[in-house]
Protein backbone atom coordinates (compact mmCIF):
# COMPACT_ATOMS: atom_id res chain seq x y z
CA UNK A 1 0.00 0.00 0.00
CA UNK A 2 1.12 3.20 -0.78
CA UNK A 3 1.74 5.46 2.09
CA UNK A 4 1.60 9.36 2.26
CA UNK A 5 4.52 11.41 0.76
CA UNK A 6 5.68 13.08 3.86
CA UNK A 7 5.47 11.94 7.09
CA UNK A 8 2.39 14.16 8.79
CA UNK A 9 2.71 15.73 12.23
CA UNK A 10 0.55 14.30 14.82
CA UNK A 11 -0.99 17.61 15.67
CA UNK A 12 -2.21 18.82 11.97
CA UNK A 13 -3.97 15.20 10.87
CA UNK A 14 -6.98 13.57 12.56
CA UNK A 15 -6.73 10.03 10.57
CA UNK A 16 -7.16 7.74 13.54
CA UNK A 17 -9.92 10.03 16.16
CA UNK A 18 -12.16 7.43 15.72
CA UNK A 19 -13.72 7.64 18.65
CA UNK A 20 -15.04 4.45 20.67
CA UNK A 21 -18.89 6.02 19.00
CA UNK A 22 -17.52 4.64 15.94
CA UNK A 23 -17.02 7.82 13.85
CA UNK A 24 -14.28 7.61 11.41
CA UNK A 25 -13.55 10.92 9.57
CA UNK A 26 -11.63 11.22 6.75
CA UNK A 27 -7.45 12.96 6.81
CA UNK A 28 -8.83 15.25 4.53
CA UNK A 29 -12.02 17.00 6.57
CA UNK A 30 -10.23 17.67 10.03
CA UNK A 31 -13.23 16.89 11.62
CA UNK A 32 -12.44 16.60 15.55
CA UNK A 33 -13.40 13.42 17.50
CA UNK A 34 -17.16 12.93 18.21
CA UNK A 35 -17.14 13.74 21.88
CA UNK A 36 -18.64 11.00 24.00
CA UNK A 37 -22.09 12.15 24.55
CA UNK A 38 -24.15 11.44 28.04
CA UNK A 39 -25.80 7.53 27.08
CA UNK A 40 -29.19 7.05 26.76
CA UNK A 41 -29.11 5.23 29.78
CA UNK A 42 -28.27 7.71 32.12
CA UNK A 43 -31.93 9.53 31.03
CA UNK A 44 -35.18 10.40 32.98
CA UNK A 45 -37.21 8.58 30.27
CA UNK A 46 -35.10 5.72 30.31
CA UNK A 47 -35.15 5.29 34.41
CA UNK A 48 -39.63 5.70 33.94
CA UNK A 49 -39.61 2.83 31.11
CA UNK A 50 -37.64 0.37 33.28
CA UNK A 51 -39.29 1.38 36.38
CA UNK A 52 -42.61 0.44 34.36
CA UNK A 53 -41.12 -2.46 32.93
CA UNK A 54 -39.90 -4.01 35.96
CA UNK A 55 -43.53 -2.99 37.85
CA UNK A 56 -45.64 -4.89 34.66
CA UNK A 57 -45.16 -8.82 36.85
CA UNK A 58 -45.21 -7.83 40.26
CA UNK A 59 -48.50 -5.47 39.82
CA UNK A 60 -50.17 -7.96 37.23
CA UNK A 61 -49.75 -11.16 39.96
CA UNK A 62 -51.07 -8.71 43.04
CA UNK A 63 -54.04 -7.28 40.84
CA UNK A 64 -54.84 -10.80 39.83
CA UNK A 65 -54.54 -12.12 43.10
CA UNK A 66 -56.71 -9.35 44.63
CA UNK A 67 -59.68 -9.54 42.07
CA UNK A 68 -59.75 -13.40 42.42
CA UNK A 69 -59.99 -12.99 46.27
CA UNK A 70 -62.41 -10.46 46.12
CA UNK A 71 -65.00 -12.08 43.59
CA UNK A 72 -64.72 -15.27 45.56
CA UNK A 73 -62.40 -17.61 43.15
CA UNK A 74 -60.14 -17.78 45.98
CA UNK A 75 -60.35 -17.67 50.14
CA UNK A 76 -57.63 -16.13 50.56
CA UNK A 77 -56.62 -17.84 54.27
CA UNK A 78 -53.29 -19.20 53.06
CA UNK A 79 -52.14 -16.06 50.27
CA UNK A 80 -53.82 -13.17 51.61
CA UNK A 81 -54.68 -10.83 49.06
CA UNK A 82 -52.25 -7.08 48.76
CA UNK A 83 -55.42 -5.39 50.19
CA UNK A 84 -54.86 -6.88 53.52
CA UNK A 85 -50.85 -7.41 53.38
CA UNK A 86 -50.95 -3.54 52.98
CA UNK A 87 -53.48 -2.83 55.65
CA UNK A 88 -51.01 -5.22 57.99
CA UNK A 89 -48.24 -3.45 57.10
CA UNK A 90 -49.63 0.05 57.73
CA UNK A 91 -50.65 -1.46 60.67
CA UNK A 92 -47.07 -2.86 61.68
CA UNK A 93 -45.84 0.74 60.68
CA UNK A 94 -48.21 2.73 62.55
CA UNK A 95 -49.31 0.65 65.75
CA UNK A 96 -46.61 -2.37 65.91
CA UNK A 97 -42.99 -2.17 65.81
CA UNK A 98 -42.09 -2.66 61.81
CA UNK A 99 -39.44 -0.03 62.58
CA UNK A 100 -37.93 -1.86 65.67
CA UNK A 101 -37.54 -5.13 63.52
CA UNK A 102 -36.32 -3.32 60.20
CA UNK A 103 -33.74 -1.65 62.22
CA UNK A 104 -32.95 -4.73 64.10
CA UNK A 105 -32.70 -6.54 60.69
CA UNK A 106 -30.41 -4.08 59.51
CA UNK A 107 -28.03 -3.46 62.03
CA UNK A 108 -27.25 -6.97 61.93
CA UNK A 109 -26.99 -7.65 58.96
CA UNK A 110 -24.54 -4.34 58.60
CA UNK A 111 -22.45 -4.69 61.20
CA UNK A 112 -22.02 -8.77 59.72
CA UNK A 113 -21.88 -7.45 56.24
CA UNK A 114 -18.31 -5.27 57.44
CA UNK A 115 -17.00 -8.27 59.26
CA UNK A 116 -17.62 -10.12 56.38
CA UNK A 117 -16.37 -8.09 54.16
CA UNK A 118 -13.18 -6.40 55.69
CA UNK A 119 -12.17 -10.67 56.44
CA UNK A 120 -13.39 -11.47 52.48
CA UNK A 121 -11.30 -9.01 51.20
CA UNK A 122 -8.10 -9.11 53.31
CA UNK A 123 -8.03 -12.75 52.98
CA UNK A 124 -9.17 -12.77 48.96
CA UNK A 125 -6.60 -10.28 48.57
CA UNK A 126 -3.67 -12.40 50.41
CA UNK A 127 -4.33 -15.67 48.74
CA UNK A 128 -4.83 -14.15 45.60
CA UNK A 129 -1.23 -12.40 45.62
CA UNK A 130 0.26 -15.31 47.20
CA UNK A 131 0.56 -18.94 45.80
CA UNK A 132 2.02 -20.15 48.97
CA UNK A 133 -0.94 -18.83 51.23
CA UNK A 134 -3.36 -19.98 48.20
CA UNK A 135 -2.35 -23.40 48.36
CA UNK A 136 -2.55 -23.13 52.16
CA UNK A 137 -5.90 -21.70 52.88
CA UNK A 138 -8.06 -21.99 49.96
CA UNK A 139 -8.79 -25.77 50.00
CA UNK A 140 -10.15 -26.05 53.70
CA UNK A 141 -12.00 -22.42 52.63
CA UNK A 142 -13.88 -24.12 49.51
CA UNK A 143 -14.47 -27.22 51.74
CA UNK A 144 -16.24 -24.55 54.72
CA UNK A 145 -18.19 -22.58 51.39
CA UNK A 146 -19.97 -25.41 51.05
CA UNK A 147 -21.31 -26.19 54.52
CA UNK A 148 -25.16 -25.11 54.82
CA UNK A 149 -25.70 -21.61 57.25
CA UNK A 150 -28.17 -23.84 59.04
CA UNK A 151 -25.23 -25.99 59.99
CA UNK A 152 -23.37 -23.60 61.72
CA UNK A 153 -26.18 -22.32 64.00
CA UNK A 154 -25.56 -25.06 66.95
CA UNK A 155 -22.08 -24.44 66.58
CA UNK A 156 -22.38 -20.50 66.86
CA UNK A 157 -25.07 -20.38 69.63
CA UNK A 158 -22.35 -22.57 72.28
CA UNK A 159 -19.36 -20.41 70.75
CA UNK A 160 -21.03 -17.05 70.77
CA UNK A 161 -24.58 -17.56 73.28
CA UNK A 162 -27.99 -17.05 71.82
CA UNK A 163 -27.66 -13.49 71.54
CA UNK A 164 -26.64 -10.45 68.85
CA UNK A 165 -23.04 -12.01 68.83
CA UNK A 166 -23.72 -15.56 67.10
CA UNK A 167 -26.42 -13.82 65.05
CA UNK A 168 -23.78 -11.35 63.66
CA UNK A 169 -21.18 -13.88 62.87
CA UNK A 170 -23.69 -16.30 61.12
CA UNK A 171 -23.89 -13.73 59.01
CA UNK A 172 -20.37 -12.32 58.62
CA UNK A 173 -19.68 -16.19 57.79
CA UNK A 174 -22.06 -15.40 55.30
CA UNK A 175 -20.67 -12.37 53.56
CA UNK A 176 -17.28 -13.60 53.82
CA UNK A 177 -17.14 -16.81 51.04
CA UNK A 178 -18.40 -14.64 47.87
CA UNK A 179 -16.56 -11.70 48.78
CA UNK A 180 -13.26 -13.51 49.70
CA UNK A 181 -13.73 -15.93 46.29
CA UNK A 182 -14.53 -12.75 44.12
CA UNK A 183 -11.09 -11.13 45.40
CA UNK A 184 -9.02 -13.87 45.41
CA UNK A 185 -10.10 -14.55 41.54
CA UNK A 186 -10.37 -10.65 40.83
CA UNK A 187 -6.29 -10.56 41.59
CA UNK A 188 -5.92 -14.04 39.82
CA UNK A 189 -7.38 -12.79 36.57
CA UNK A 190 -5.55 -9.63 36.69
CA UNK A 191 -4.03 -8.57 32.88
CA UNK A 192 -0.28 -9.59 33.46
CA UNK A 193 0.25 -6.84 30.84
CA UNK A 194 -1.02 -4.31 33.20
CA UNK A 195 1.45 -5.60 36.27
CA UNK A 196 4.37 -5.26 33.22
CA UNK A 197 3.46 -1.93 33.20
CA UNK A 198 3.92 -1.10 36.75
CA UNK A 199 7.03 -3.51 36.45
CA UNK A 200 8.82 -1.14 33.55
CA UNK A 201 7.90 2.03 35.81
CA UNK A 202 9.03 0.26 38.61
CA UNK A 203 6.41 0.61 41.04
CA UNK A 204 7.02 -0.64 44.58
CA UNK A 205 5.19 -3.76 45.68
CA UNK A 206 3.03 -1.63 48.03
CA UNK A 207 2.60 0.88 44.87
CA UNK A 208 1.36 -1.59 42.49
CA UNK A 209 -0.98 -3.20 44.79
CA UNK A 210 -2.54 0.29 45.27
CA UNK A 211 -1.87 1.98 41.55
CA UNK A 212 -2.27 -1.59 39.45
CA UNK A 213 -3.86 -4.20 41.53
CA UNK A 214 -6.58 -2.85 43.68
CA UNK A 215 -8.22 -0.44 40.58
CA UNK A 216 -8.47 -3.49 38.63
CA UNK A 217 -10.05 -5.93 40.98
CA UNK A 218 -12.47 -3.29 42.01
CA UNK A 219 -15.39 -3.80 39.47
CA UNK A 220 -14.94 -8.10 40.39
CA UNK A 221 -14.96 -6.75 43.96
CA UNK A 222 -17.84 -4.74 44.12
CA UNK A 223 -19.70 -7.78 42.62
CA UNK A 224 -18.40 -10.01 45.19
CA UNK A 225 -19.50 -7.47 47.45
CA UNK A 226 -22.52 -7.43 46.09
CA UNK A 227 -23.55 -11.10 46.18
CA UNK A 228 -21.90 -11.06 50.14
CA UNK A 229 -24.99 -8.08 51.04
CA UNK A 230 -27.57 -11.02 48.91
CA UNK A 231 -26.48 -13.87 51.19
CA UNK A 232 -26.06 -11.16 54.41
CA UNK A 233 -29.88 -11.16 54.06
CA UNK A 234 -30.63 -14.57 53.69
CA UNK A 235 -28.15 -15.69 56.53
CA UNK A 236 -30.23 -12.82 58.69
CA UNK A 237 -33.05 -15.31 58.38
CA UNK A 238 -31.27 -17.88 59.27
CA UNK A 239 -29.95 -16.22 62.44
CA UNK A 240 -33.10 -14.27 62.90
CA UNK A 241 -34.39 -18.08 63.45
CA UNK A 242 -32.18 -19.00 66.51
CA UNK A 243 -34.41 -17.35 69.83
CA UNK A 244 -34.85 -13.62 68.41
CA UNK A 245 -37.16 -11.76 69.85
CA UNK A 246 -37.07 -8.45 67.11
CA UNK A 247 -35.93 -8.59 63.32
CA UNK A 248 -38.08 -9.16 60.16
CA UNK A 249 -36.96 -12.85 61.00
CA UNK A 250 -38.80 -12.83 63.99
CA UNK A 251 -42.06 -12.08 62.68
CA UNK A 252 -41.93 -14.80 59.66
CA UNK A 253 -41.61 -17.03 63.12
CA UNK A 254 -43.92 -15.35 64.95
CA UNK A 255 -46.50 -15.28 61.79
CA UNK A 256 -46.10 -18.87 61.70
CA UNK A 257 -46.91 -19.62 65.46
CA UNK A 258 -49.54 -17.22 65.49
CA UNK A 259 -50.78 -18.19 61.97
CA UNK A 260 -50.81 -15.09 60.56
CA UNK A 261 -50.27 -15.28 56.69
CA UNK A 262 -50.40 -11.38 55.96
CA UNK A 263 -47.68 -10.78 58.43
CA UNK A 264 -45.29 -13.27 57.27
CA UNK A 265 -46.04 -11.82 53.50
CA UNK A 266 -45.39 -8.55 54.63
CA UNK A 267 -42.31 -9.21 56.57
CA UNK A 268 -41.41 -11.48 53.33
CA UNK A 269 -41.81 -7.83 51.15
CA UNK A 270 -40.20 -6.11 53.76
CA UNK A 271 -37.18 -8.49 53.30
CA UNK A 272 -37.03 -8.06 49.56
CA UNK A 273 -37.80 -3.83 50.10
CA UNK A 274 -35.02 -3.61 52.72
CA UNK A 275 -32.52 -5.68 50.58
CA UNK A 276 -33.76 -4.34 47.09
CA UNK A 277 -32.36 -0.63 49.02
CA UNK A 278 -29.55 -1.92 50.62
CA UNK A 279 -28.12 -3.36 47.06
CA UNK A 280 -29.54 -0.19 45.41
CA UNK A 281 -27.49 2.14 48.03
CA UNK A 282 -24.43 -0.01 47.54
CA UNK A 283 -24.34 0.40 43.99
CA UNK A 284 -25.32 4.02 44.21
CA UNK A 285 -22.30 4.66 45.92
CA UNK A 286 -19.75 2.58 44.30
CA UNK A 287 -20.75 2.72 40.59
CA UNK A 288 -18.57 5.97 40.13
CA UNK A 289 -15.60 4.19 41.47
CA UNK A 290 -16.25 1.81 38.12
CA UNK A 291 -17.49 4.32 35.66
CA UNK A 292 -14.36 3.61 33.78
CA UNK A 293 -15.12 0.48 32.45
CA UNK A 294 -15.60 0.03 29.43
CA UNK A 295 -18.81 -2.68 29.37
CA UNK A 296 -22.20 -3.27 27.33
CA UNK A 297 -24.67 -2.29 29.93
CA UNK A 298 -25.02 1.12 28.91
CA UNK A 299 -26.23 0.09 25.49
CA UNK A 300 -28.51 -3.13 26.41
CA UNK B 1 25.85 5.36 25.26
CA UNK B 2 23.57 2.03 24.95
CA UNK B 3 25.78 -0.75 24.84
CA UNK B 4 24.86 -4.38 24.32
CA UNK B 5 28.13 -7.00 25.29
CA UNK B 6 28.04 -10.49 24.27
CA UNK B 7 24.23 -10.26 25.61
CA UNK B 8 22.62 -14.14 25.27
CA UNK B 9 19.58 -15.63 26.52
CA UNK B 10 18.63 -19.47 26.95
CA UNK B 11 15.54 -20.17 28.52
CA UNK B 12 14.99 -22.69 31.09
CA UNK B 13 14.40 -25.43 28.56
CA UNK B 14 17.08 -25.02 26.87
CA UNK B 15 15.95 -22.71 23.89
CA UNK B 16 18.82 -20.46 23.34
CA UNK B 17 16.73 -17.43 22.05
CA UNK B 18 19.86 -14.84 21.91
CA UNK B 19 23.52 -15.39 21.67
CA UNK B 20 26.62 -13.76 21.66
CA UNK B 21 24.57 -9.99 20.65
CA UNK B 22 26.52 -6.88 20.35
CA UNK B 23 25.31 -3.79 19.91
CA UNK B 24 25.89 -0.07 20.71
CA UNK B 25 23.44 2.79 20.23
CA UNK B 26 24.96 6.92 20.63
CA UNK B 27 22.99 9.10 22.57
CA UNK B 28 20.12 10.87 20.00
CA UNK B 29 20.25 7.80 17.79
CA UNK B 30 17.50 5.67 16.42
CA UNK B 31 17.92 2.14 15.81
CA UNK B 32 15.97 -0.51 14.80
CA UNK B 33 16.20 -4.82 14.98
CA UNK B 34 14.49 -6.29 12.00
CA UNK B 35 14.27 -9.37 11.12
CA UNK B 36 11.57 -12.54 10.70
CA UNK B 37 9.36 -14.33 13.80
CA UNK B 38 11.24 -16.36 16.54
CA UNK B 39 14.77 -13.90 15.68
CA UNK B 40 14.58 -12.94 19.47
CA UNK B 41 13.91 -9.37 18.53
CA UNK B 42 11.62 -8.87 21.97
CA UNK B 43 13.38 -10.77 24.18
CA UNK B 44 16.13 -8.37 23.50
CA UNK B 45 13.93 -5.83 24.17
CA UNK B 46 12.28 -6.80 27.54
CA UNK B 47 16.43 -7.71 28.33
CA UNK B 48 17.39 -3.96 27.72
CA UNK B 49 14.04 -2.94 29.75
CA UNK B 50 14.82 -5.17 32.44
CA UNK B 51 11.56 -7.26 32.11
CA UNK B 52 13.84 -10.57 31.47
CA UNK B 53 17.44 -11.51 33.15
CA UNK B 54 20.18 -12.18 30.16
CA UNK B 55 21.68 -15.68 31.15
CA UNK B 56 25.06 -13.81 29.41
CA UNK B 57 26.85 -10.77 28.89
CA UNK B 58 25.68 -7.05 29.79
CA UNK B 59 23.75 -4.34 28.85
CA UNK B 60 24.55 -0.91 30.10
CA UNK B 61 23.82 2.78 29.73
CA UNK B 62 26.10 5.44 29.85
CA UNK B 63 28.40 2.77 31.39
CA UNK B 64 25.89 2.07 34.68
CA UNK B 65 24.91 -1.81 34.29
CA UNK B 66 21.40 -2.51 33.55
CA UNK B 67 19.82 -5.57 35.42
CA UNK B 68 16.05 -4.50 36.21
CA UNK B 69 13.80 -1.90 35.45
CA UNK B 70 15.44 1.70 35.37
CA UNK B 71 14.29 4.87 35.99
CA UNK B 72 15.77 5.73 32.49
CA UNK B 73 15.18 3.64 30.35
CA UNK B 74 10.72 3.62 29.01
CA UNK B 75 9.31 1.17 27.00
CA UNK B 76 6.36 1.34 24.73
CA UNK B 77 4.80 -1.95 24.16
CA UNK B 78 2.87 -3.83 21.51
CA UNK B 79 -0.37 -2.91 22.55
CA UNK B 80 -0.93 0.89 24.17
CA UNK B 81 -1.73 -1.05 27.66
CA UNK B 82 -3.12 2.17 28.97
CA UNK B 83 -4.69 1.62 32.85
CA UNK B 84 -8.44 1.39 31.87
CA UNK B 85 -9.46 3.54 35.32
CA UNK B 86 -6.75 6.59 34.74
CA UNK B 87 -8.12 9.47 32.50
CA UNK B 88 -5.84 10.17 29.48
CA UNK B 89 -3.75 12.85 31.24
CA UNK B 90 -3.54 10.41 34.38
CA UNK B 91 -2.49 7.81 31.88
CA UNK B 92 0.78 10.17 30.48
CA UNK B 93 1.52 11.22 33.97
CA UNK B 94 1.62 7.12 35.45
CA UNK B 95 5.37 7.65 35.41
CA UNK B 96 5.98 11.11 36.67
CA UNK B 97 3.96 10.47 39.77
CA UNK B 98 7.03 11.58 42.10
CA UNK B 99 7.61 15.36 40.39
CA UNK B 100 6.31 18.35 41.83
CA UNK B 101 2.28 19.02 41.07
CA UNK B 102 2.85 22.04 38.58
CA UNK B 103 5.92 20.02 36.96
CA UNK B 104 4.02 17.60 36.34
CA UNK B 105 1.52 19.04 34.90
CA UNK B 106 3.21 21.07 32.81
CA UNK B 107 4.80 17.57 31.35
CA UNK B 108 1.67 16.36 30.16
CA UNK B 109 0.19 19.32 28.98
CA UNK B 110 2.89 19.54 26.89
CA UNK B 111 3.31 16.13 26.12
CA UNK B 112 -0.89 16.14 25.01
CA UNK B 113 -0.33 18.95 22.71
CA UNK B 114 2.38 17.32 21.29
CA UNK B 115 0.40 14.45 20.11
CA UNK B 116 -2.81 16.57 19.29
CA UNK B 117 -4.75 15.03 21.74
CA UNK B 118 -5.23 18.30 24.69
CA UNK B 119 -8.63 17.62 24.06
CA UNK B 120 -8.72 14.70 25.15
CA UNK B 121 -7.13 14.99 28.92
CA UNK B 122 -10.03 14.08 30.75
CA UNK B 123 -11.52 10.95 28.85
CA UNK B 124 -11.36 7.86 29.28
CA UNK B 125 -8.97 5.05 27.77
CA UNK B 126 -12.60 3.67 26.13
CA UNK B 127 -13.01 6.71 24.76
CA UNK B 128 -9.92 6.82 22.29
CA UNK B 129 -9.45 5.16 18.83
CA UNK B 130 -6.05 2.57 18.68
CA UNK B 131 -3.99 4.62 17.09
CA UNK B 132 -4.96 7.85 19.99
CA UNK B 133 -4.00 5.11 22.56
CA UNK B 134 -1.17 4.67 21.55
CA UNK B 135 -0.06 7.94 20.80
CA UNK B 136 -0.96 8.20 25.32
CA UNK B 137 1.40 5.33 25.29
CA UNK B 138 4.23 6.76 23.43
CA UNK B 139 3.62 10.41 25.58
CA UNK B 140 3.52 8.16 28.83
CA UNK B 141 6.69 6.76 27.80
CA UNK B 142 8.18 10.07 27.40
CA UNK B 143 7.21 11.92 29.69
CA UNK B 144 9.71 10.42 31.76
CA UNK B 145 12.52 11.68 29.86
CA UNK B 146 14.50 8.49 29.28
CA UNK B 147 17.43 8.64 27.95
CA UNK B 148 16.31 5.42 26.23
CA UNK B 149 13.29 4.59 24.70
CA UNK B 150 12.82 1.32 23.56
CA UNK B 151 9.55 0.50 20.97
CA UNK B 152 8.09 -2.72 20.64
CA UNK B 153 6.42 -3.33 17.55
CA UNK B 154 4.01 -0.41 18.69
CA UNK B 155 2.55 0.21 15.36
CA UNK B 156 1.91 -3.22 14.00
CA UNK B 157 -1.64 -3.61 14.78
CA UNK B 158 -2.35 0.13 12.95
CA UNK B 159 -3.37 0.65 9.51
CA UNK B 160 -0.75 2.15 7.33
CA UNK B 161 -2.39 5.69 7.65
CA UNK B 162 -2.51 5.74 11.29
CA UNK B 163 0.99 4.56 11.62
CA UNK B 164 2.46 7.20 9.33
CA UNK B 165 0.66 9.56 11.55
CA UNK B 166 2.26 8.03 14.74
CA UNK B 167 5.50 8.05 12.88
CA UNK B 168 5.07 12.20 13.01
CA UNK B 169 4.34 12.10 16.73
CA UNK B 170 7.19 10.01 17.93
CA UNK B 171 9.34 12.11 16.12
CA UNK B 172 8.09 15.24 17.19
CA UNK B 173 8.38 13.86 21.22
CA UNK B 174 11.34 12.12 20.56
CA UNK B 175 12.39 15.92 19.41
CA UNK B 176 11.71 17.30 22.63
CA UNK B 177 14.14 14.59 24.35
CA UNK B 178 16.07 12.76 22.08
CA UNK B 179 16.62 9.67 23.54
CA UNK B 180 18.13 6.88 22.10
CA UNK B 181 15.48 5.02 20.69
CA UNK B 182 15.78 1.23 20.18
CA UNK B 183 12.52 -0.11 18.05
CA UNK B 184 11.47 -3.77 17.27
CA UNK B 185 10.15 -3.93 13.71
CA UNK B 186 8.99 -6.23 11.21
CA UNK B 187 8.21 -3.30 8.67
CA UNK B 188 11.15 -2.06 6.65
CA UNK B 189 9.72 0.75 5.36
CA UNK B 190 9.08 2.05 8.77
CA UNK B 191 12.72 1.29 9.58
CA UNK B 192 13.69 3.10 7.06
CA UNK B 193 11.55 5.89 8.10
CA UNK B 194 12.70 6.27 11.33
CA UNK B 195 15.93 4.68 12.14
CA UNK B 196 19.39 6.17 11.70
CA UNK B 197 20.88 2.43 11.56
CA UNK B 198 18.81 -0.92 11.59
CA UNK B 199 20.55 -4.19 12.87
CA UNK B 200 19.34 -7.08 10.47
CA UNK B 201 18.45 -10.24 13.27
CA UNK B 202 18.68 -13.83 12.51
CA UNK B 203 16.86 -16.57 14.23
CA UNK B 204 18.25 -19.57 16.06
CA UNK B 205 19.59 -18.75 17.91
CA UNK B 206 18.45 -14.61 17.56
CA UNK B 207 22.02 -12.76 16.62
CA UNK B 208 22.62 -9.69 14.49
CA UNK B 209 23.46 -10.81 11.34
CA UNK B 210 23.96 -7.41 9.75
CA UNK B 211 24.27 -3.44 10.55
CA UNK B 212 23.13 -1.14 7.97
CA UNK B 213 22.92 2.87 8.61
CA UNK B 214 20.40 5.07 7.27
CA UNK B 215 21.45 8.24 6.14
CA UNK B 216 18.46 10.21 4.88
CA UNK B 217 17.34 13.58 6.08
CA UNK B 218 13.95 13.71 7.78
CA UNK B 219 11.40 14.07 7.33
CA UNK B 220 11.87 10.84 4.70
CA UNK B 221 9.91 11.20 1.71
CA UNK B 222 8.91 7.41 0.77
CA UNK B 223 8.95 7.79 -2.81
CA UNK B 224 12.46 9.57 -3.13
CA UNK B 225 15.12 7.33 -4.82
CA UNK B 226 16.87 7.22 -1.33
CA UNK B 227 14.26 5.81 0.55
CA UNK B 228 13.70 3.30 -2.23
CA UNK B 229 17.19 2.45 -2.01
CA UNK B 230 17.48 1.75 1.07
CA UNK B 231 14.70 -0.23 1.34
CA UNK B 232 16.08 -2.67 -1.01
CA UNK B 233 19.16 -2.63 0.87
CA UNK B 234 17.37 -3.84 4.13
CA UNK B 235 15.33 -6.17 2.17
CA UNK B 236 18.43 -8.23 1.02
CA UNK B 237 20.27 -7.92 4.00
CA UNK B 238 16.73 -9.55 5.40
CA UNK B 239 16.87 -12.18 2.80
CA UNK B 240 20.28 -12.69 3.08
CA UNK B 241 19.84 -13.53 7.30
CA UNK B 242 16.48 -15.78 6.23
CA UNK B 243 19.69 -18.48 4.50
CA UNK B 244 20.81 -20.89 6.30
CA UNK B 245 24.47 -20.05 7.68
CA UNK B 246 27.52 -20.62 5.06
CA UNK B 247 28.80 -23.59 6.56
CA UNK B 248 25.11 -25.33 6.83
CA UNK B 249 24.49 -24.99 2.94
CA UNK B 250 27.89 -25.98 2.10
CA UNK B 251 26.79 -29.37 4.29
CA UNK B 252 23.97 -29.55 2.12
CA UNK B 253 25.70 -28.74 -1.51
CA UNK B 254 27.47 -31.91 -0.14
CA UNK B 255 24.64 -34.17 1.09
CA UNK B 256 25.76 -34.67 4.74
CA UNK B 257 21.86 -35.19 5.82
CA UNK B 258 23.28 -33.29 9.11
Amino acid sequence: MALPNSLPRAADTHDDTATAAGSHEPAATGVEPTPVTASPASGKGWFGEHLALALILPLGLAIGWEAAVSFGYAEGRLMPPPSRIASTFQDLALYGDLWLHVWATLWRVLVGFALGAVAGIALGAISGASGLIRNLLDPTLQALRSVPSIAWIPLFILWFGIFETSKVMLIAVGVFFPVYLGVAQGILSIDRKLVEVGRAFRLSRLAMARRILLPAILPETLTALRSGLGLGFMFVVAAEFMGASEGLGYLLVDGQQMGLTDQIVAAIIAFALLGKAADWLLVTLTSPLIRWQDTVRERL
Amino acid sequence: MLTLSHLGKTYADGTQALSNINLEARAGEIAALIGGSGCGKTTLLRLAAGLDHATGGTISLDGERITGPHPAVAVVFQEPRLLPWLTVADNVGFGIDHLPRNERESRIEHALARIGLAEHAGRWPRDLSGGQQQRVAIARALVTRPKLLLLDEPFSALDAFTRASLHGALLDLWEDVRPIVLMVTHDVSEAVTLADRAFVMRARPGRIHDELPITLARPRVQTSTGFEQDVRRLLEALDEARQPPQTERAAQAAGHWW
